[in-house]
């Protein structure tokens, strides 16, 4: 989250990667998917690695896109994009050393000088979509960041309302933005409209009482079964995961949760026998089996191969067998 | 395949490997009607056959009916027919039994009925053993589809939640059939659970479409939906379909503003003086009306609103990227705000000048038209052209507001993927959201489906490609699809779902 340095006092906005119109794909009915820039976990393999980290102004988009639809911004005050992703958890965005490029002070980065950061602008209405600075970001960032208040999220999505039963943030990870998304589902909510939160369940939201009043559901990713598997594949912890999906099962605030089946990389079976344990005394929970896809990850993944249908038929019967009376396979 | 040479025409039907002989025998039937030219154009209709901005659907050059005809079914299940010799029916053979005896003695342009009534509320009434209902409504709907075999003729589910009708959406699903087109009409009050079961014989089967029967009840009173998607008021007839081709326009105005001042008008008085001229022929020359026991049992009506000439129009889209010379994507017709705003004071310019001019006969309906196979260069009624498509919400948008007037019908095609046949809930939030905002119709299908819709009708692709291959195929709108397929890339729509 960023305080927007032109205004004064600083506004609240949020880098906002993407909005779908409608989706059939993020929760119960359709829905608009909005998917915020910058994620604290940095998945081995990340189907969307372009919404890892937030831009350093490194420029290399600037020459290569064919639209013109991206430009110099002139400098702004290094507490500008580069340094958002802050949270009141004391979450950010994860460090981007280990691809090569450092933010670590805004003057090792090429095109700033001392007072600031350069800026890519990027205009919305000149981008066609060619996503040529994704291919040749050296920095797994996307420079097709809008940064929006609650309210200019809300005044986008607004028009999609008749036709959607809500909206799913995503990202990256939402869960960095919880101040923000606290304003935008308060919004919506006011609008009649539900909120549902796609999360990969590192931001704790024990205690968050005024974000879980306006959250109707969350929907949390669980990637490993054992701390092991999970430190290894996400870099991060599998506690605080677990905590959250005990948490929202409670609260009834807890859609589904989903599991990428990735062969090899981590132990399904024990991920999908944790899985199932947790909410199998939630009968209303859905447990959904994503078959890993090549499509979108790094180069070197792509060699991975996609699950069987057998395997994915046997990790149902162990989320049946648990108990859990809704099993997805996607 | 029409030339300007009976006896070539007549060779080419008579030895034509790829239609059966019901086919043919209607082919030849055509040629006799159009052999002979009777009906009294004006001139100014004349002028604008000539031109070519408006065609008159192939319907023929001596109608001796009328285009489209819907008996009231419930008032002939009550009374049964002196003419057919029937007794109202007691059981659901019965039932079944008599309306296939009436759907093959009614009139129609096609030679079929292009309406076979709103099923579910028809049978009902009859539902006592649901086994038994079964076995009955899949006879009917099997022999429909063998015997009319014409994916024209339509037949309707009320909004109302029934056993008859969930019967008829499992049958429609298990069987995967192009006949009868099919239109479940929606209500504020019909059942999510049973627009669920709905929603997901249309993901398997590309039917129902859905229509919203608050509008068009407001319009038509009492209606039903027949052939593609033409809204009439039952008990009574579409009575003849002229078509306007708006693409064509552009050539015969000197600036938008003419256009709209001046062509549009004009172009109205072409098409109501053909239709009043063919009613004329049909009603008063023919006398259809007191020629058929429909009228004489009351099954049809001859009054002002049961009577509808059918204004068509095609090609909105191209009428408007034309006049205003749009080439940028952005821009054109569907994407930019002027090209939109044009579009839509065109209809509303149109609609006006409807209104002004009184029917000969009846009143005037205004049908965005699906198009013919022969069309290669406009798109049906106000669509969007497909591959021109926008994001779904700005296509439903677009569709919405360029239709407003179109009280005897318009619709909307969307192909969705194969997640979305995992969340059903999705079209039913799209669906109930563009009723609200006032769409009228919608159609949705699967985009990897054996069955496909045409631009409004449903045709096999298996059966296309068994056409292509020269073997027959007993549906007779594949020939219609096979050259509507391949002149505007219909399977090419884009598909939606996970993009």
């Amino acid at each position: 989250m960023s305080r927007r340095a032109d205004q004064p006092g600083g506004v609240l906005t949020a880098p906002v990667n993407k909005i779908i119109p409608f989706s059939a794909v993020d929760g119960f009915g359709n829905r608009t998917a909005v998917f915020l820039q910058g994620c604290n976990q940095n998945c081995l393999y990340c189907h969307n690695p372009e919404t890892i980290h937030l831009c350093v102004g490194c420029g290399t988009c600037v020459d290569a896109c064919p639209a013109g639809a991206l430009s110099w911004a002139g400098e702004e005050p290094a507490v500008g994009a580069a340094d958002a992703g802050c949270t009141a958890a004391g979450d950010s965005v994860i460090s981007s050393a280990g691809s090569g490029v450092s933010v670590a002070s805004p003057s090792d980065v090429s095109g700033t000088s001392s007072a600031g950061v350069r800026r890519v602008a990027y205009d919305f209405d000149r981008c066609v979509n060619c996503d040529t600075c994704i291919k040749v970001c050296p920095n797994d960032a996307s420079p097709k960041i809008r940064n929006l208040t609650p309210e200019e999220l809300f005044d986008q999505v607004k028009p999609f309302f008749p036709f959607i039963d809500g909206i799913t943030t995503s990202g990256g990870e939402c869960g960095l933005y919880l101040e923000f998304l606290t304003e935008f589902y308060r919004l919506v909510k006011g609008a009649g409209k539900t909120t549902y939160m796609d999360t990969n369940g590192q931001i704790s939201l024990a205690g968050r009482e005024e974000f879980l009043a306006v959250t109707d559901k969350t929907m949390i990713d669980l990637k490993a079964g054992t701390d092991e598997d999970h430190r290894r594949l996400t870099g991060r912890d599998l506690g605080p995961v677990t905590d959250n999906i005990r948490l929202t099962a409670e609260l009834g605030k807890l859609y589904e949760i989903r599991t990428v089946v990735v062969p090899d990389v981590a132990d399904s079976r024990k991920t999908v026998e944790l899985g199932a344990s947790l909410i199998a005394p939630y009968p209303e929970v859905r447990y959904k089996l994503i078959k890993f896809r090549k499509y979108g990850v790094r180069e070197n993944f792509s060699q991975t191969p996609e699950p069987s249908d057998e395997l994915m038929e046997s990790l149902r019967e162990i989320a049946w067998k648990k108990g859990v009376k809704e099993v997805v396979i996607t | 395949m029409a030339t300007n040479d009976m006896t070539q025409d007549i060779i080419y039907t008579i030895t034509n490997p790829k239609v059966t002989f019901n086919q043919r025998l209607k082919d030849m039937a055509k040629i006799a009607e159009n052999s002979v030219e009777l009906v009294n154009y004006t001139e100014k209709s004349k002028e604008y056959f000539a031109n070519g901005a408006m065609m008159d659907m192939f319907e023929g050059k001596s109608p001796y009916r009328t285009r489209y005809c819907l008996p009231d079914y419930e008032l002939f299940l009550k009374q049964g027919s002196e003419f057919l010799m029937l007794e109202p029916p007691k059981d659901i053979w019965d039932a079944v039994g008599n309306l296939l005896c009436l759907y093959h003695n009614i009139p129609d342009d096609g030679g079929l009925p292009v309406y076979i009534g709103c099923l579910d509320k028809l049978l009902e009434p009859f539902v006592k053993d649901e086994a038994e209902a079964e076995k009955a409504i899949r006879f009917l709907l099997v022999h429909v589809d063998r015997t009319i075999s014409n994916a024209f003729c339509h037949a309707d589910l009320s909004g109302e939640d029934t056993k008859a009708g969930r019967i008829i959406l499992k049958l429609t699903k298990e069987m995967g059939r192009p006949c009868p087109n099919m239109t479940l009409m929606w209500r504020e009050d019909t059942p999510d659970d049973y627009m669920m079961a709905a929603l997901d014989t249309a993901m398997a089967a590309a039917k129902p479409s859905f229509a919203n029967d608050k509008l068009y009840r407001r319009d038509m009173g009492d209606y039903a939906v027949v052939s593609c998607y033409n809204t009439l008021p039952i008990g009574g007839c579409g009575l003849t379909l002229v078509r306007l081709n708006m693409n064509r326009l552009p050539e015969l105005a000197e600036s938008p503003e003419d256009l709209l001042n001046r062509v549009i008008p004009d172009a109205v008085t072409a098409v109501c003086d053909a239709i009043d001229s063919r009613c004329e022929f049909i009603i008063d020359f023919c006398h259809f009306y007191e020629n058929t026991f429909l009228y004489r049992e009351g099954l049809i009506k001859k009054d002002r609103d049961h009577m509808i000439g059918m204004f068509g129009f095609v090609g909105l889209a191209e009428c408007v990227n034309r006049m205003l010379n749009l080439t940028d994507e952005e821009e054109r017709f569907g994407h930019g705000e002027r090209a939109d705003a044009f579009g839509e004071a065109i209809m509303n310019r149109l609609k006006e000048e409807l209104d002004k001019r009184p029917a000969k006969y009846g009143k005037y309906g205004l049908h965005a038209q699906v198009g013919v196979m022969e069309d290669t260069d406009s798109t049906p009624g106000g669509r969007i052209p497909i591959g021109e498509e926008p994001d779904l919400p700005y296509q439903i948008m677009n569709f919405i507001r360029m239709h407003r007037h179109c009280d005897a019908g318009c619709g909307e095609l969307f192909p969705f993927d194969d997640t979305v046949k995992k969340n059903p809930r999705y079209l039913l939030d799209i669906l109930k959201g563009a009723f609200a905002s006032g769409a009228r119709y919608l159609s949705f299908y699967s985009g990897n489906s054996d069955l496909v819709r045409v631009t409004g009708y449903l045709v096999k692709k298996s059966d296309l490609e068994k056409f292509e291959r020269e073997e027959m195929t007993l549906n007779e709108a594949t020939v219609n699809g096979s050259g509507v397929n391949k002149n505007l890339h219909l399977l090419d729509r884009k598909v939606r779902g996970e993009e």
